[in-house]
């Protein structure tokens, strides 16, 4: 009886089983150049990684197991936590800063009583289509001690610039006002949050007596969280990533006050050719990569409805 | 009466609210832009102007050299081809690659395929240093260091940023469209490539220019992937120049220049697709 109705089932639900298994079918074939490149480019990197990371490999001979050696080293080798503080330097401050400014300007292009906003958010939108190694290359010629224009327009406010990037202390806010300079991204992302929240809100807002700072507080910036978090995440690891500036700009100096995660990381694996050491770093850094995104979830609630 | 007064003044002319707030941002954006038009400046001054301490704004003589000197001292139309053959493989590869997969997770069901979106999210904001040394290995294994194709063959595979931007455009598509061009017979594929990605082409040409904008100012991939001299790309010539002892400055300047306005100019003609692209990456489904 059993065997009879496996074998033939009732039509509708036949043809219906069958839509469904189409369906996935072609949802795996659509999506199998991801899988595929997700299993070559990514999955096989990390894992290949790991093992690498408990190996001396020095390229040329072959790996060697030594077990978590090169963990332990990591946390005793001066340069590497001196990279470490540097990145958190960058986050703790850098990006807060950044963030701050570019909600600001953001509520302010937002604001109902500007017209003429449209060419304020291409020019604040100009600096992030500079190619990287342009945008380096201008920086420092830009932060020139003497000749450069940052002093210039500092001089004319009556204060007299730093070294910059040659000064052991000015090196890292050099980089942050750089880091300023590009969130026209930001600018656009916060300026799309903003326009979704409901005018009606500032309206009882504004009804129960709140003052523009009280409705910022408590109406724009709580709605903002999904948008903020995004692009806090995507700032941090980008400060984690961030290779190019000090690579160009500074090469890690003044006495590593510039070198940061990435850079060290690169000099390891291609400089020194440390390349078991290298993925070591590699996987401390996916490590705290995923503590970042899950702690930023965690504080801002995030996937919860806004509305 | 006094106050209908007051309304017409204000509707003709801005609040003093308004105009502090024009104020504020025209002397903020006056800083963004004041270092790139410096360096557009630059290119047009003599050597000896740019680092001058009585220090000028505009150059003393608008002078071409440092154009031709740039062509002179690097083998410019050499480094732009190869950066243009790694543009325009991975839009096309970014294209086709993606498309495919951002409708396979929005234009069908199947089980599981939120789930495994979300490991594609993750993807999107896994810093690239972690793959970085694993690659270069695995590359090198192939030999595929010193040749274009660990920039050219990942690209065919799908980004997942682009991916994420598609699969939001096509999410938007009403489903009675596909719904019905299937009771029509028609297949999968066909639905695909002849009624979604026509309807599509706002999204894919984001794609297209986004693909444009990251391997054109692209420096990490180059710089460990290249090797060889004679396929390095605008930014890497670019920071070799640098590099070197005594760099000549008015070439540097020069040479950005020359790099940034393309995309300039590509950004003023396709601007609203880069702001609905940008703006649509922060919106989270």
């Amino acid at each position: 009886m059993n065997h009879a109705t496996d074998k033939q089932p009732a039509p509708i639900k036949k043809s219906k089983m069958n839509i469904r298994q189409k369906e996935t079918i072609h949802g795996l074939l659509f999506i199998s150049p991801w899988v595929i490149g997700f299993l070559i480019f990514t999955l096989y990197p990390i894992c290949s990684s790991l093992y690498y990371s408990l190996c001396e490999y020095q390229v040329i001979k072959d790996p060697v197991f030594i077990g978590f050696d090169n963990y332990k080293t990591l946390f005793h080798d001066k340069t590497f936590l001196k990279a470490m503080s540097n990145t958190f330097y960058m986050v703790i401050l850098g990006v807060p800063i950044t963030t701050f400014i570019a909600v600001t300007v953001s509520i302010m292009l937002n604001n109902k009583k500007l017209h003429y906003t449209g060419p304020f958010r291409i020019v604040f939108f100009i600096p992030t289509l500079v190619p990287t190694v342009v945008a380096c290359l201008l920086w420092i010629w830009v932060m020139q001690p003497e000749t450069g224009i940052v002093n210039k327009l500092l001089g004319y406010i009556g204060i007299k610039g730093p070294g910059w990037l040659s000064s052991m202390f000015w090196s890292k806010p050099a980089l942050i006002l750089m880091m300023i300079w590009t969130c026209g991204n930001a600018i656009i992302i916060y300026l799309a949050g903003l326009q979704d929240i409901p005018g009606s809100l500032y309206e009882s807002a504004a009804l129960d007596g709140a003052g523009f700072i009280r409705q910022t507080i408590s109406v724009t910036i709580p709605l903002l969280r999904s948008t903020l978090l995004y692009n806090m995440v995507t700032l941090i690891i980008g400060v984690f990533q961030w290779f190019a500036e000090p690579y160009i700009m500074t090469n890690g100096g003044p006495d590593n006050q510039t070198m940061f995660y990435s850079l060290y990381l690169y000099q390891n694996a291609f400089s020194y050719f440390k390349m078991g050491y290298a993925s070591a770093m590699a996987w401390v850094l996916l490590l705290i990569a995923l503590a970042i995104i899950l702690v930023l979830f965690k504080v801002f609630r995030f996937g919860e409805s806004d509305y | 009466m006094k106050s209908t007064r007051a309304s017409a003044w204000r509707r003709k002319f801005p609040s003093l609210e308004a105009v502090t707030l024009y104020v504020i941002l025209t002397v903020l954006a006056i800083l963004f832009v004041l270092p790139v038009f410096y360096l557009f400046m630059g290119a047009f001054k003599a050597e000896s102007e740019l680092f001058r301490v009585p220090f000028k704004w505009l150059p003393d003589k608008f002078i071409l050299d440092n154009f031709s000197n740039m062509f002179q001292s690097i083998p410019f139309m050499r480094y732009l081809k190869n950066t243009m053959i790694i543009v325009a493989f991975n839009i096309v590869g970014s294209l086709l690659s993606c498309s495919l997969v951002a409708y396979g997770f929005s234009r069908l069901r199947w089980p599981g395929r939120d789930k495994v979106f979300i490991l594609v999210l993750i993807t999107m904001i896994l810093p690239y240093q972690v793959t970085l040394v694993p690659l270069f290995l695995m590359f090198t294994k192939i030999k595929w260091i010193g040749t274009f194709l660990p920039l050219i063959v990942p690209c065919f595979f799908g980004n997942p940023f682009f991916i994420f931007l598609l699969r939001q455009f096509f999410t938007g598509i009403p489903q009675d469209i596909s719904e019905a061009a299937r009771i029509d017979g028609a297949s999968e594929f066909t639905i695909f490539s002849r009624l979604i990605l026509p309807m599509a082409k706002p999204a894919l040409t984001t794609v297209a220019l986004f693909a444009f904008i990251r391997s054109w100012n692209d420096f990490l991939g180059p710089l460990v992937f290249l090797g060889r001299d004679e396929l390095y790309t605008l930014s890497l010539a670019a920071s070799m120049l640098k590099s070197n002892l005594d760099p000549n400055w008015s070439v540097l300047l020069a040479l950005g220049t020359v790099m940034i306005l393309p995309v300039l100019l590509i950004f003023f003609v396709m601007q609203k697709y880069f702001i609905q692209g940008i703006a649509m990456s922060g919106i989270k489904g």
